[in-house]
């Protein structure tokens, strides 16, 4: 076993500042929505439109690192190892078995993260983000879209997005606790290393 | 200093502060100084005498009068409909044919007795009215628009001291519409003679100290702002001076379409929310009720042969035998509803449907797709009132006046029907009932400080204000029950998937471990 640094500082910082976020947004918007009302609506929104801008300028600072630093690559969606991937969460992982993916720094996403977080990245961000400031400036609308868009479409499109965003997260807080130990995933999230298996030259 | 000077000093002071009531009223802007003038240095014995002197030098001001609503009672309405004072029927006092000397006693005019011939304008103008600022000049509550005359009345020096319309010029008809104060408009009472700061920002003296005009100015003695074609919305922007004539009568004239500077949220309402739908929280704030409830069919009961009142705690009448039954209310909620500015009348010649009561007095257009409607508050004026239930229309009530017909003299309700019908030339086919009836009132003053404004959650809510409107999402007030019922399923199921693959790991990975 080798102690690697698998997450860098920055893209800790992005992960742990996008979850406070996103929470907190969730927590918001649902107060908007009147699923509760614990935060009155002016709150409500007066925080939920200013926890849009930090996430915002939050993601211009990610994608640029991203683009940088070629993390992006970590996205590519693969097929290699996806059923072998799948049926360790499904029959394995009850019967003790390793993970069959190898994590590297270079590598860090299995098959199957692959496609959820690129699906995260590609469609349910964007859907949020852009239904919501679609929402936001409703007033601005040009002609063009009033044509073809209301409010209330564009409110409930950004709430059923909210809510594959709440299943999102917990099936991601979930899937935290099932590395070697219960908290092995968390551990490396916070302080950004983990151990990996050794490669052996016959390998 | 010495004890005299101190003294002279003490009741220099004492004087000026007795005086800010004289100099607050003296116009220092004026080129006219109208105690100089000959014309008025006259013992002047009635008001049409007085008019003819002003005349001498204004020598227009009767005949731009004799044309405006003021003076015609009429207001010919874009949708084709002749409305305006003399036509329409209400549910406070009814109709103003066959009870002039009452109603007229609040004409810009004077002896209007019989609204069915002309009346030509000219000496007949009262210009003390609208310009007195003595605050002497009185109109008779039934003197068809004269005051009282006598020695007590120094119609010289109310003429030599005509000035500016102020409040309480235009107040002393606009505030008490309908019999009393505050009983007509909701928005309009004697309380914005002199108003807090909390009732009326535009109009007390701690704020900006407008008159009526300074919003409803005049051009050639019409006065701009209407109820029967209210500009719902105003797009044209904020007034630049400039050669052509512009009124002032909307908020947006001065305040434009995007007032709010530090909440810029807030702007995105305007094209939909009348700037008085939340800076206009409550009606009837100043202290002074105003009638919310008028069942004339209670009329005319009698008590050991008598004519009688009650009265509640704060000495208003809540029955009168010549009125009926009322309701009155202080600091109330309006009502809302979108608004297109458009009022159409229900006319004495139209049938009204009795079946469906309440009948609407007037209605008006507007909906969310309108984009010249928006949505504005009322005081929606209740009550029953006679109507023909055969011809199903509404009927005329002769009520004023010392002859054998008048119900406040008679208490009979056939002969003050067919009295004040057949004044008007209006059929009656001698059946008569009382049907309830509502009335709109836009409500646009008593504008309070934006920290008394109404905010997001008083409609923002499930049960907010603005609960029975439709045709439009609002955020926390709407959602769709669907939507949120196949959400919470989706998170239902992640939850129980991800709650039953934890413990299928916990067990299976302990009996691993046991048999391990």
């Amino acid at each position: 076993m080798t102690r690697v640094l698998m997450y860098k500082r920055f893209e800790r910082f992005w992960h742990w500042s996008q979850a406070a976020l996103v929470l907190a947004l969730a927590f918001t918007g649902f107060n908007i929505h009147g699923t509760f009302t614990v935060l009155s609506y002016e709150q409500a929104s007066e925080v939920h439109t200013t926890l849009l801008w930090a996430l915002l300028g939050l993601w211009a600072f990610a994608i640029f690192w991203h683009f940088t630093t070629g993390e992006w690559k970590n996205y590519i969606p693969t097929t290699e190892k996806m059923a072998e991937v799948f049926r360790f969460y499904t029959i394995g992982i009850f019967k003790g078995e390793e993970h069959p993916y190898e994590k590297t720094p270079e590598k860090k996403l299995n098959p199957v993260q692959r496609i959820a977080y690129l699906g995260l990245k590609l469609v349910l961000n964007p859907g949020l983000i852009i239904s919501g400031l679609l929402y936001l400036f409703y007033n601005q609308w040009p002609e063009i879209v009033t044509q073809i868009l209301t409010l209330e479409i564009v409110a409930l499109v950004h709430t059923a997005f909210a809510f594959f965003m709440v299943s999102f997260v917990i099936l991601h807080v979930y899937l935290i606790t099932t590395g070697h130990t219960v908290g092995a995933h968390l551990k490396a999230m916070v302080t950004g290393y983990e151990d990996i298996h050794d490669k052996t030259p016959a390998e | 200093m010495s004890i005299k000077r101190i003294f002279g000093c003490g009741v220099f002071a004492w004087l000026l502060m007795m005086t800010p009531a004289w100099a607050a009223t003296k116009d220092k802007t004026s080129t006219a100084d109208h105690t100089q003038f000959k014309q008025l240095q006259k013992d002047f014995q009635t008001g049409p005498e007085v008019t003819a002197a002003c005349l001498e030098c204004h020598t227009e001001a009767s005949k731009q009068l004799e044309k405006t609503t003021h003076w015609t009672w009429q207001f010919d309405h874009m949708n084709g409909q002749k409305l305006g004072k003399r036509e329409v029927v209400n549910s406070f006092c009814g109709s103003v044919a066959s009870n002039e000397p009452r109603c007229t006693s609040c004409h810009i005019g004077y002896d209007w007795t019989d609204m069915r011939k002309d009346h030509p304008a000219g000496t007949n103008v009262d210009c003390l009215v609208c310009h007195d600022t003595t605050g002497i000049y009185k109109k008779l509550p039934a003197g068809a628009g004269h005051p009282k005359y006598g020695p007590e009345l120094d119609l010289k020096k109310i003429a030599q001291n005509v000035g500016e319309t102020s409040r309480a010029n235009c107040g002393a008809c606009h505030f008490y519409g309908g019999g009393g104060d505050g009983v007509k408009h909701g928005d309009l009472d004697s309380s914005l003679v002199n108003p807090p700061k909390e009732l009326d920002v535009h109009m007390s003296k701690d704020g900006a100290n407008f008159t009526c005009a300074t919003c409803h100015n005049p051009k050639g003695h019409d006065v701009p702002g209407s109820r029967f074609e209210t500009t719902a919305k105003d797009t044209k922007g904020i007034d630049i001076a400039s050669a052509d004539y512009k009124d002032h009568a909307t908020c947006e004239s001065c305040h434009g379409m995007t007032p709010h500077k530090s909440e810029a949220k807030l702007n995105d309402h305007t094209d939909k929310v009348a700037c008085q739908t939340c800076h206009i929280p409550e009606f009837a704030r100043g202290g002074v009720p105003t009638k919310m409830w008028w069942d004339w069919s209670q009329g005319g009961k009698m008590k050991d042969g008598k004519p009688y009142a009650i009265k509640d705690d704060h000495g208003h009448d809540i029955y009168n035998s010549k009125k009926g039954d009322f309701k009155l209310a202080e600091n109330v909620i309006p009502e809302y509803a979108w608004f297109d500015g458009k009022m159409r009348y229900t006319l004495r010649s139209e049938k009204i449907d009795d079946a469906n009561p309440p009948v609407p007095i007037n209605t008006f257009g507007g909906s969310y797709d309108d984009p010249n409607a928006r949505i504005w508050p009322f005081k929606v004026m209740r009550g029953k009132q006679p109507y023909d239930k055969e011809l199903k229309t509404f009927l005329v009530n002769h009520v004023f006046g010392k002859d054998d017909t008048s119900f406040w003299t008679n208490f009979d309700w056939q002969k003050a029907l067919t009295a004040g019908t057949e004044y008007a030339g209006q059929p009656y086919s001698g059946h008569y009932g009382f049907v309830e009836t509502t009335y709109h009132w836009p409500q646009t003053h008593m504008v309070a400080p934006k920290s008394d404004a109404l905010r997001c959650d008083d409609c923002h809510a499930k049960d907010g204000r603005l609960a029975g409107l439709n045709g439009f999402y609002m955020p926390r007030r709407d959602q769709s029950d669907v939507l949120d019922m196949l959400g919470f399923i989706m998170i239902g199921l992640t939850g129980t998937g991800v709650a039953v693959h934890g413990v299928l790991r916990l067990v299976l990975r302990r009996k691993d471990k046991k048999e391990g």
